[in-house]
């Protein structure tokens, strides 16, 4: 079946704050999507709330995964129904290896009796980590502890690689990026693009999408879907911001739930 | 009722206990003294535990033990945690020594590896200047009960300049909550020897289940230039109460390294001491512990330093889940006179429920000017962006926290360079987690 996701009038809540006000997409296996926006929108919440991240309560609205609701599951479970959500900030977990971890996310998918082996895990994992211009001792080295922003990207895509999901959602990848670690990054991406696989990436800015085309291009302001359109979106809002966007729609303040 | 008693023994039958093993007068009557005592005075006082809430009188009877002809005979989870192809083995059953191996080769370089009841019997002269001499009887009503009714136990004597390379192994385990187990374990390395002696002491779950009691007693001696390595992992079952004090007296430039896992599904009463006695006498003490349901543990490491230029280095890892509490103390004592000496402690709990309770309680008490010391302590909750994260790639809440555990532990097991310590560690963490 090809990958279908839909989200539905998406709400969701922090501390009581609205900050989803209602989020409506639809993404097909193949598709790349782009969620652009100003800072403070709702962009990194969406990603968030998808994922099931604990401090984001959904409130109404639905996101399904080829017919099935992921907000009435457990975020683990999200996971192994396909769901990717890449880091902006990628939590440290000291003690735990790399390869420990990416070798028990593997297997989280895998039937108890059928574990990967060890020679074939090493085998993929070096691969996809030299494809990443990675250096093999980040395997070893503790989950994201004491690497620099860059380098916790790049693990980002190293386990989007590596647990081949359908419906990849990248918030802020580029963030923090140099312009070689962008490439990398983005080759890694693109090596992905796959009929089965959807692309949901959200950025502040258009030179990631210089190096990955996307299909669809959305502007996010106060917690909602104001516009879409293709790739030349993306292009007049790098040219000329986001305030004609703001004027054509009557925005004074685009952003939501602010203090 | 059993429970209404304050004491689990008494003169008389500790006595007769003793002379019916045969065992030498001088050992009779240390029993019959400590059983009166045992009877007058009070049992310890850890801080913030209240221990006389548990039930501290299940002491049980004394079981006849039954030699075993093979390993085999042993339940299937005590034989794996066995070494491979070990030819230094010891194996405590409830009340006794069931088997016991020592090589050819250590045998003949003087070496004795034996339970410490026979020990008493054949090497008097070997164990009475050092039993009860590292904890005195008259301690506490602990010390007393122990000295009263001590069974089985390990008996270590290294020669001079003796060195033993491979681990000398103990299993004690009970399978019967009403027999008494109270092992008594003593380790002698002369100077200039080197020993590593590993033991599990657990319980088999599966038919042990009622309530009982298990009062121990380590006692280390290290002379000059000696080092000994003692690895200790216990995994006793949730009737169980473990009350193991642990200590050892170091002389000049000799070295003790403690290893001690404190993994009993029951309360939990841990004190392991270095006493550094002579000049440049160092000590290690690495303590991990997880503490599931309603357990309570009071975990205690020391270090005393008499000798100029000691040092020693305490660190204690423990992990609470539910609703399980620890009280977690360190106490670095430098002694007048003691220049030259450092000690370094740190204690680190991390709580993975709201429930769960941890405190850590550094202590130094410094009575010499020219030493140096440092302390580090955190108590903290697990951090519920890592397991979101870990959840994010596919992994249960379960797994997400087996994982945050493991590596909580990670830096302290990973520093174990005694192999087999390290094996069953792992396998008894894994047992206790995977429970």
């Amino acid at each position: 079946m090809a990958t279908h996701f839909v989200i539905d009038g998406l709400k969701a809540e922090i501390e009581g704050k609205e900050i989803l006000k209602g989020i409506n997409l639809e993404i097909k296996g193949g598709e790349i999507h782009a969620i652009m926006g100003p800072n403070g929108t709702g962009k990194s919440t969406l990603a968030s709330a998808l994922m099931g991240h604990p401090k984001y309560e959904v409130t109404a609205g639905s996101a399904s995964l080829d017919g099935e609701d992921l907000m009435e599951m457990e975020t683990d479970e999200r996971a192994r129904a396909g769901l990717f959500l890449a880091m902006q900030y990628p939590s440290e977990i000291p003690g735990v290896t790399n390869s420990d971890f990416l070798r028990s996310a593997i297997n989280a998918r895998r039937e108890e009796g059928n574990e990967i082996s060890l020679i074939k895990f090493i085998r993929q994992m070096e691969g996809k980590m030299k494809e990443l211009e990675m250096n093999p001792e980040f395997a070893h080295r503790y989950l994201n502890e004491g690497f620099s922003g860059g380098e916790k990207k790049r693990n980002e895509i190293l386990q989007m690689m590596l647990l081949d999901p359908k419906i990849v959602v990248l918030d802020e990848i580029d963030s923090g990026l140099d312009i070689d670690a962008l490439r990398i990054v983005a080759n890694g991406v693109n090596a992905m693009r796959s009929e089965d696989r959807g692309f949901l990436i959200i950025t502040h800015y258009q030179r990631l999408l210089n190096y990955i085309t996307p299909d669809f291009v959305h502007v996010m302001m106060q917690g909602r879907i104001v516009k879409s359109g293709g790739p030349e979106l993306a292009q007049r809002l790098e040219n000329e911001g986001y305030d004609w966007v703001k004027e054509e729609l009557g925005i004074q303040d685009e952003t939501v739930g602010q203090a | 009722m059993s429970t209404q008693l304050t004491t689990p023994t008494d003169r008389n039958s500790a006595e007769t206990l003793a002379r019916g093993k045969g065992e030498p007068d001088w050992l009779v009557s240390l029993r019959g003294e400590a059983a009166e005592l045992a009877g007058t005075i009070e049992w310890p006082k850890p801080e913030k535990v209240r221990i006389e809430r548990w039930n501290l009188t299940a002491v049980g009877s004394y079981e006849t033990p039954a030699a075993v002809a093979s390993l085999a005979e042993l339940p299937a989870n005590v034989q794996e945690l066995v070494a491979e192809g070990t030819e230094n083995l010891l194996v405590q059953r409830n009340s006794g020594v069931v088997w016991k191996q020592l090589s050819a080769e250590l045998a003949s370089k003087g070496v004795i590896f034996t339970d410490l009841e026979t020990a008493c019997r054949e090497h008097g002269d070997l164990v009475k200047p050092y039993l009860f001499q590292a904890v005195n009887k008259d301690e506490d009503k602990l010390t007393a009960l122990n000295a009263a009714i001590w069974n089985g136990g390990v008996f270590v004597y290294v020669p001079k300049n003796v060195e033993v390379e491979l681990p000398l192994q103990a299993v004690l385990f009970n399978d019967n909550a009403g027999a008494t187990f109270a092992p008594h374990i003593l380790v002698v390395a002369e100077a200039n020897s080197r020993v590593t002696y590993v033991d599990c002491v657990v319980t088999d779950k599966s038919k042990a289940n009622g309530e009982f009691v298990h009062p121990a007693i380590v006692e280390v001696f290290v002379k000059p230039g000696a080092l000994v390595r003692y690895g200790s992992v216990h995994s006793l079952g949730e009737g169980g109460v473990d009350m193991t004090i642990r200590r050892a007296v170091v002389e000049n430039d000799g070295r003790v390294e403690w290893i001690i896992g404190d993994l009993n599904d029951g309360h939990t009463l841990s004190d392991t001491k270095s006493v550094m006695k002579g000049q440049g006498s160092t000590s290690d003490v690495k303590v991990i512990s997880v503490g599931n349901n309603a357990q309570q543990m009071s975990l205690t490491t020391r270090a005393v330093h008499f000798g100029k230029s000691s040092d020693s280095n305490m660190i204690t890892r423990a992990v609470m889940r539910d609703s399980a509490s620890a009280i977690i103390n360190g106490i670095t004592k430098i002694e007048h006179g003691a220049t030259k000496a450092n000690g370094v402690q740190t204690e680190r709990v991390l709580m993975l429920s709201p429930k769960a309770r941890g405190d850590a309680n550094p202590i130094l008490l410094i009575d010499e000017d020219d030493v140096t010391a440092g302390h580090a302590a955190s108590v903290g909750q697990v951090n519920p962006e890592q397991v979101y994260y870990l959840m994010s790639r596919g992994i249960s809440r379960q797994d997400a926290e087996r994982l945050i555990i493991y590596g909580f532990l990670a830096p302290v097991v990973s520093e174990i360079s005694v192999e087999a310590v390290r094996n069953q560690l792992q396998r008894l963490l894994e047992r206790k987690l995977e429970g």
